[in-house]
């Protein structure tokens, strides 16, 4: 089958629009079902060899299963697929890659203590013993690096290489397994802006070479700038499908949520009041013995939002943990111009509560909600010793589940039964629970981490407003996420974290993304 | 001590590793694939006793032997089905594995046998005996290498030697093939080897089979080797202290080789020393039984430096979306 998917491409398929060659990849009414839930209703897609096709939905619309369904992961109820014209069966994974395909997933699938050669090979080996196997995929490794630009040491051992590389690597898995129709979920997730570009800069040069590229991705700028097409689901449903320079951005995102969404934050300038956090050369050190904060210094006024921008692994998560009570550190810290423990028994996020600090945890699932826990439990935690949800020695359990209610309503978390596991509810309504608890303490001070991670562009909408809402309401709040965008469009001032680092502090106004990214890769031009 | 003692507590330390060499090495096999295998003694013990009991009925050790596998096989089957097919706990199915076969044995051999849940002693072709290799008896006078080849290397059982070229087989087959590859593979990042399009089943459960064997083969020389007949319990925790081994070797051949010896010498050590007399004290001998159970506490408690366990181990493989 490797043979057909090789020829899927005629000469000048692209530049002669009428050519009949068959498409890359034809799906025909895909239906498929987990219980009562449709995960996929019918749906028919036909992508044309050598193009980039950007496929874009919210989660649970179901990009996953059809994906799934075209490497073997699940079996389709309904629906025929073609590859390059051919009726295939995809039965598992080893046919689709028999069938050319090969898959990037978000979480990469690679070995952590093999080497990029051994990881290479996995599945791929040309006989019983590995030297011959080994001997030439290094061959190969070299070849395809050259023709793409890929850059790897087939000798590095993946744990000790970046996730950019590590992309690469799952890409040259692909190739390797000659494989003409790449599929990459969310590939630019845990990347630098800087990488990236240079992941798209390598799917160019894949496309320009007659490979034909499925592009996951919730980051319509992504799809704007590289894809030929895109194809829009929407609750288990194909909506459209556009060639990418009939559309917009904002045409997209209406298309995912069903009705107009407000890409960027609309915001007056801030009001700024009092200073309400200062940090002065706060320092941490981890388990390990690592030092993760290298004397960090900062400050909060009233009603602005502070926002720390960074590549995940800089600082930024131990700077929450610190501020909101869960790590010790040394360095002063004060809240309204009072110092706060740092170590000791009276460091904790009961007392850093007390004292207006409201956090909502950067890992929602694990930090900020106890998944197996009602939402009317999750919604007073850390205030369950209020007064007012107490009832002589017992707790007001009633009380508290008809004020979970109300606090869920106001706080558009889906469904609003207060009685319902976190578990059971999206990532976005789990982070609305989260924000619930935390907003309405009505604290003084707002520590936020990834607060739209693994959430839908309808809710991120929400909570960009709630967020924006509490700045204008004299607030301080303190931002921390690696999404750029995020960062650009909801701060009033942007502090770069690199390597323990404040990097530099720059008004969003002026500044951009180019320059913001090489401050996170540990550049500063102005002292330079 | 003189040369000759020296040569025979190495011979001793030789036979006692060799039990927990097979059983370290079929844990090995097994939680390199990811599957936790703490019932590597009650398989021991299972095969122990079939192994006996086979040997007894039919007055061969190899048939024996073979009785002693398939029997360790059983429960390795079932530790497969319940981890593996069902995703079950590990620990608990290894548990689990222990008690039937303490249990089973002596009910099996007390029905069987009537001799209080032992099985008959063996004697000649039910015993696997020792073989003397060529020229061991015209170089046993050469000075020095003569008694080596002849004290430690010669006069051993087969399974001995078995067990021994089961250490380079499986660094070979671990390292240099592809279903060592696959196998490292699998116990590291199973999704990895899944969506390589290679079954994680399919090579959890020969992982599982292989360890099966060896423990088989651990069990058979117990009781057929060892000593000549099953006795109740009679795998004394060697499971244990081979998993502690398997720890301490960090998961690899080579290792489990030198941390079964090290064993096997305390054990030795505690046989032929009764009564050490340190000036007036005498050092009881419960003490010195005691000291593989107690460098097993010591190397369990983290005393060896970091022991990294693959990754994936104990986790039963679930298909993400």
């Amino acid at each position: 089958m490797t043979a057909q998917a090789k020829e899927g491409r005629p000469e000048g398929a692209v530049s002669t629009p009428p050519s009949p060659a068959p498409p890359a990849i034809k799906l025909v009414g895909i239906s498929k079902a987990f219980g009562p839930v449709q995960a996929n209703k019918d749906i028919s897609i036909s992508v044309q060899p050598g193009t980039i096709h950007g496929i874009i939905g919210e989660n649970g619309a179901g990009k996953s299963t059809l994906m799934s369904i075209l490497y073997g992961f699940y079996k389709a109820d309904k629906g025929d697929i073609y590859i390059s014209g051919q009726k295939t069966e995809i039965p598992d994974s080893q046919a689709a890659i028999a069938a050319g395909i090969g898959m990037v997933f978000q979480h990469f699938k690679l070995v952590e203590n093999f080497s990029v050669l051994e990881n290479v090979i996995l599945g791929a080996e040309d006989g019983a013993l590995l030297r011959p196997s080994l001997a030439k995929a290094r061959k190969s490794l070299t070849e395809l690096s050259a023709e793409y630009g890929l850059d790897v040491d087939p000798d590095a051992i993946i744990e000790d290489i970046g996730v950019g590389m590590q992309q690469r690597v799952e890409i040259l898995k692909a190739l390797y397994r000659q494989a003409e129709i790449l599929i990459l979920d969310e590939p630019t997730g845990v990347l630098t802006p800087a990488e990236a570009d240079q992941l798209f800069r390598i799917l160019d040069r894949l496309r320009d070479e007659g490979k034909t590229i499925i592009l996951i991705t919730h980051k319509l700028r992504e799809i704007m700038e590289i894809t030929n097409t895109v194809s829009v689901m929407r609750r288990g449903e194909m909506t459209a499908t556009v060639k990418t320079s009939e559309t917009d951005p904002a045409h997209l995102a209406e298309m995912m949520v069903g009705r107009k969404v407000l890409l960027r934050v609309d915001k007056e300038p801030a009001k700024l009041g009092d200073e309400v956090l200062a940090v002065e050369n706060l320092q941490v050190t981890d388990e390990k013995g690592v030092l993760r904060l290298k004397g960090v210094s900062l400050n909060v006024r009233a009603g602005e939002v502070l926002g720390i921008a960074g590549v995940a692994g800089n600082g930024q998560s131990e700077l929450l943990a610190v501020l909101g009570g869960m790590m010790p550190g040394s360095g002063t810290i004060r809240v309204n111009g009072q110092e706060i423990d740092l170590t000791g028994k009276d460091s904790n996020g009961q007392t850093r509560r007390a004292r207006g600090i409201a956090h909502v945890p950067e890992d929602r699932q694990t930090a900020g909600l106890i998944m197996e826990f009602s939402a009317w439990e999750n919604i007073i935690f850390g205030y369950h010793t209020d007064e007012q949800y107490q009832s002589g020695v017992l707790m007001d359990n009633s009380g508290i589940i008809k004020l979970a209610g109300e606090q869920m309503d106001r706080f558009d978390v889906r469904p609003p039964n207060p009685r319902l596991s976190a578990k059971n509810f999206s990532g976005g309504n789990q982070q609305k629970i989260v924000l619930a608890r935390e907003i309405e303490r009505n604290p003084d001070l707002l520590l936020i981490g990834q607060p739209t991670r693994g959430v839908d562009i309808g809710a991120i909408e929400f909570i960009h407003k709630q967020i924006i809402a509490l700045r204008d309401s004299g607030k301080a709040i303190l931002l921390v996420s690696v999404e750029l965008e995020e960062i650009m469009s909801l701060s009033d001032r942007i502090a770069v974290m690199f390597d323990g680092h404040i990097m530099g502090e720059r008004l969003p106004s002026e500044t951009d993304e180019k320059e913001l990214g090489l401050l996170m890769a540990g550049v500063n031009e102005e002292t330079a | 001590m003189d040369f000759l003692t020296i040569l025979q507590v190495s011979d001793s330390s030789i036979r006692l590793a060799v039990p927990l060499l097979l059983a370290c090495l079929a844990g090995l096999f097994s939680e390199r694939a990811g599957i936790f295998d703490i019932g590597l003694e009650g398989k021991m013990l299972f095969a122990a006793f079939f192994s006996a009991a086979i040997a007894y009925v039919t007055g061969s050790a190899w048939l024996g032997l073979l009785a002693g596998i398939a029997g360790s096989m059983l429960l390795s089957a079932l530790h497969g089905v319940a981890s593996i097919t069902f995703r079950g706990n590990q620990l608990i199915s290894g548990v689990a594995i222990n008690f039937l076969a303490a249990g089973l044995t002596v009910l099996m051999a007390q029905a069987w046998f009537g001799q209080g849940g032992r099985t008959p002693q063996l004697s000649g072709d039910a015993r696997f005996t020792e073989i003397t290799l060529p020229f061991a008896e015209a170089l046993r006078d050469v000075p020095v290498i003569g008694p080596i080849y002849y004290e430690l290397i010669s006069g051993h059982t087969a399974l001995v030697y078995v067990a021994m070229l089961c250490v380079p087989l499986t660094w070979w087959v671990l390292y240099r093939t592809r279903f060592g590859l696959r196998l490292r593979a699998v116990g590291e990042n199973p999704a990895a080897v899944d969506t390589a399009g290679i079954s994680v089943i399919g090579l959890r459960f020969a992982a599982v089979a292989i360890a099966g064997i060896l423990c088989g083969i651990a069990g058979a020389y117990l009781a057929t080797a060892l000593q000549a007949n099953f006795v109740k319990d009679m795998s004394a925790g060697r499971g244990f202290i081979a998993l502690a081994a398997l720890i301490f070797a960090k998961w690899k051949p080579w290792p489990a080789l030198y941390a079964t010896l090290l064993f096997g010498f305390l054990g030795a050590v505690a046989i032929r020393y009764q009564n050490i007399q340190i000036g007036n004290f005498t050092i009881p001998v419960q003490f010195m039984e005691a000291l593989p159970y107690i460098l097993t506490v010591v190397i369990l408690a983290g005393f060896v430096g970091k022991a990294i366990p693959p990754r994936a181990g104990g986790e039963p493989y679930v298909k993400e979306r």
